[in-house]
């Protein structure tokens, strides 16, 4: 019936014919082995990577095992743990702390400013608002790295819109409370940690939507409703029912946000004070001091934080929601 | 069926949301409103006046060409080396179960995983041991590898939904395996491959810790902002600068959207 009708239609033959030839004597070889086209397919991605990536990474490794000779600046190719000793220096241990304690602190307020617009998007946005709000997660995202940051030095600098925006609304005293405060303040908010740390709240939180995002969507609104039904207050069930069920999501988005600040140098070095973070450090022991080793052991301070940190996630079972 | 459509949100919520998505895109428009500012040497707001001059001064600026038309080569060149060898490897681990296929996911996701800083060193210390002198292709090098990610996902995701009996449906009419590919295998992943490529060239675009360490004295865009961004010299350039680059990445973020926008959210789930 719709088969016949069809069938006058169809000029071509129905089966191809089999190509002869070095073509077809290759794709015979590959269907009769299969593991022969495994392996020819995984071949260029592997070696690209494990040569270019994870060779790189243990000349790195290697280096950090290398001593500086501190009078004639150069490298000694001698096994050595005197470089990782060098971490343990008070200036050294002082940029560890301050890296992690930042991270910390930018990891829970990215998760605090995520939480309601992801929740939001999950539960209640639907249709075109779902889209928007996708789009207006990703387009941040994915905006230029140094565009937003040299957003902020437009927004934090003492002649911008922040100060511009306080003195209209009279608060222009709090924002000078806040600057002679030891530690968090400064000069203006564009050389402090507080500056450093909004950029770095900014720059990382699309990072922590996503995940705490695709978390929320799994749990089913009768939940939260049944919790409500069974006379819990909106904040008991936000902390027994919505956020354990969250937590795998946050913790998911906490990786990129923890191990990102761990990394970065140039949010620091643009929007901050003179005191180094590790990416910081590692920078400036590679290039003006050209202590190569110092600075390999450096970056082995977040891989193992972060060894850690996936080790504790993965138990967790964070790597469900990413 | 969930019980929970057309209830509308607490008022709380509502506004955490709002203002959560502000503090998001405010900042990015700011720079639009600083690229006609007339004021030179402070970022002083509100601006004193409007002006189109630096749109012209920018446009005659050879430092700026240069940086941008290096910026698109490396970002082509990456991109198509990502682009073959994300394909293939996506396509070997959706496809077949084999051991270390864990190991072959790792190894893709790790150069974005870890900071880039040690991407960077790693790579400018392995140049280094084995005397590569920078070049264009060292920054390639750097590019290629953190791009794989990128279409892998994006090409994994699309695998996924690829039914395997269409393959088997072809095989059994007679064509070989690479006819099955040209015209069965191709067609289906090919937004995918477009979106993960758009998204790769904006990453590779965009990139600066790494470009840092592999670049020598070359400047790509982001070099030449980070530059202006240590030692200021033409501040209205820079901002004019700044809002071309928000416009040249958000088209094919956008345009990666609208190619993957049914069923795979894979798209920058991990930059």
């Amino acid at each position: 019936m719709s088969l016949d009708a069809a069938m006058p239609r169809a000029t071509a033959p129905a089966i191809l014919p089999g190509s002869g030839g070095l073509r077809g004597a290759l794709s015979d070889l590959f269907w009769r082995r299969p593991k022969l086209l495994l392996f020819l397919m995984l071949l260029p991605p592997v070696l690209w990577l494990g040569i270019v990536y994870i060779g790189s990474l243990f000349a790195l490794l290697a280096q950090s095992f290398f001593s500086i000779d501190e009078f004639s600046g150069l490298i000694n190719r001698e096994f050595t743990l005197k470089t990782y000793g060098d971490l343990f220096q008070a200036a050294n241990l002082d940029i560890i702390m301050r890296t992690v304690t930042m991270a910390a602190l930018v990891t829970l307020a990215s998760a605090i400013v995520a939480f309601p617009i992801a929740y939001y998007a999950a539960r209640y946005a639907r249709g075109r608002w779902k889209a928007l709000f996708y789009l207006g997660v990703m387009l941040p995202l994915w905006s230029s790295y140094l565009v937003k940051i040299y957003a902020w030095k437009l927004i934090l600098a003492k002649e911008g819109i922040l100060t511009w925006l306080l003195a209209k609304l009279n608060l222009l005293w709090l924002l000078d409370a806040w600057l002679s405060l030891p530690i968090v303040g400064g000069n203006s908010l564009s050389v402090s940690f507080t500056g450093t740390f909004i950029v770095f709240v900014y720059v990382w939180l699309p990072f922590m939507i996503l995940p705490v995002q695709a978390a929320l969507e799994r749990v089913p609104g009768n939940l939260v409703e049944a919790s409500s039904d069974l006379g819990a207050s909106p904040g008991q069930t936000f902390r027994n029912v919505l956020f354990p069920l969250a937590l795998p999501g946050i913790v998911a988005g906490s990786i990129f946000t923890f191990s990102l600040t761990l990394g970065d140098y140039i949010i620091p070095q643009i929007i901050g004070t003179s005191r180094l973070f590790i990416g910081q450090a590692v920078y400036s022991q590679q290039g003006t001091a050209g202590n190569i080793p110092l600075a390999a052991a450096f970056t082995v301070v977040p891989i193992v934080i972060m060894g850690f940190y996936l080790w504790g996630a993965k138990r967790m079972g964070a790597f469900d929601a990413l | 069926m969930r019980s929970d459509r057309g209830q509308s949100a607490p008022l709380g919520l509502k506004i955490a949301a709002a203002c959560g998505l502000l503090f998001l895109h405010l900042p990015i428009l700011l720079i639009f409103v600083y690229a006609f500012t007339t004021e030179e040497k402070s970022f002083v707001w509100p601006p004193p006046g409007l002006t189109t001059q630096w749109f012209a001064v920018t446009w005659n600026r050879p430092d700026v060409w240069e940086a941008l038309s290096l910026s698109i080569r490396v970002a082509a060149i990456s991109t198509a080396i990502a682009l073959v060898l994300g394909t293939l490897c996506a396509a070997a681990v959706s496809q077949t179960r084999f051991f270390g296929r864990e190991t072959i996911s790792l190894l893709v996701i790790l150069p974005i995983a870890l900071p880039g800083i040690i991407t960077g060193i790693a790579l400018r210390s392995a140049f280094a041991l084995a005397d590569i002198p920078f070049s264009f292709w060292t920054i390639v090098l750097g590019h290629a590898t953190f791009c794989v990610v990128v279409v892998y996902n994006n090409a994994v995701a699309r695998f996924r939904r690829t039914s395997g009996s269409m393959i088997e449906a072809s095989m059994d009419l007679g064509a070989d395996g690479f006819q099955t590919f040209r015209h069965i295998v191709l067609p289906n992943i090919a937004t995918a491959l477009l979106a993960g490529g758009m998204l790769a060239f904006a990453l590779s675009f965009d990139e600066v810790i790494v470009t840092t360490f592999t670049a020598g004295q070359q400047q790509t865009v982001p070099i030449w902002m980070l530059e202006e961004l240590i030692r200021p010299r033409q501040r209205p350039v820079t901002n004019v600068v700044a809002m071309v680059v928000v416009l040249v990445t958000l088209l094919p973020i956008l345009f990666a959207y609208y190619l993957t926008r049914d069923g795979d959210q894979i798209a920058g789930s991990g930059k």
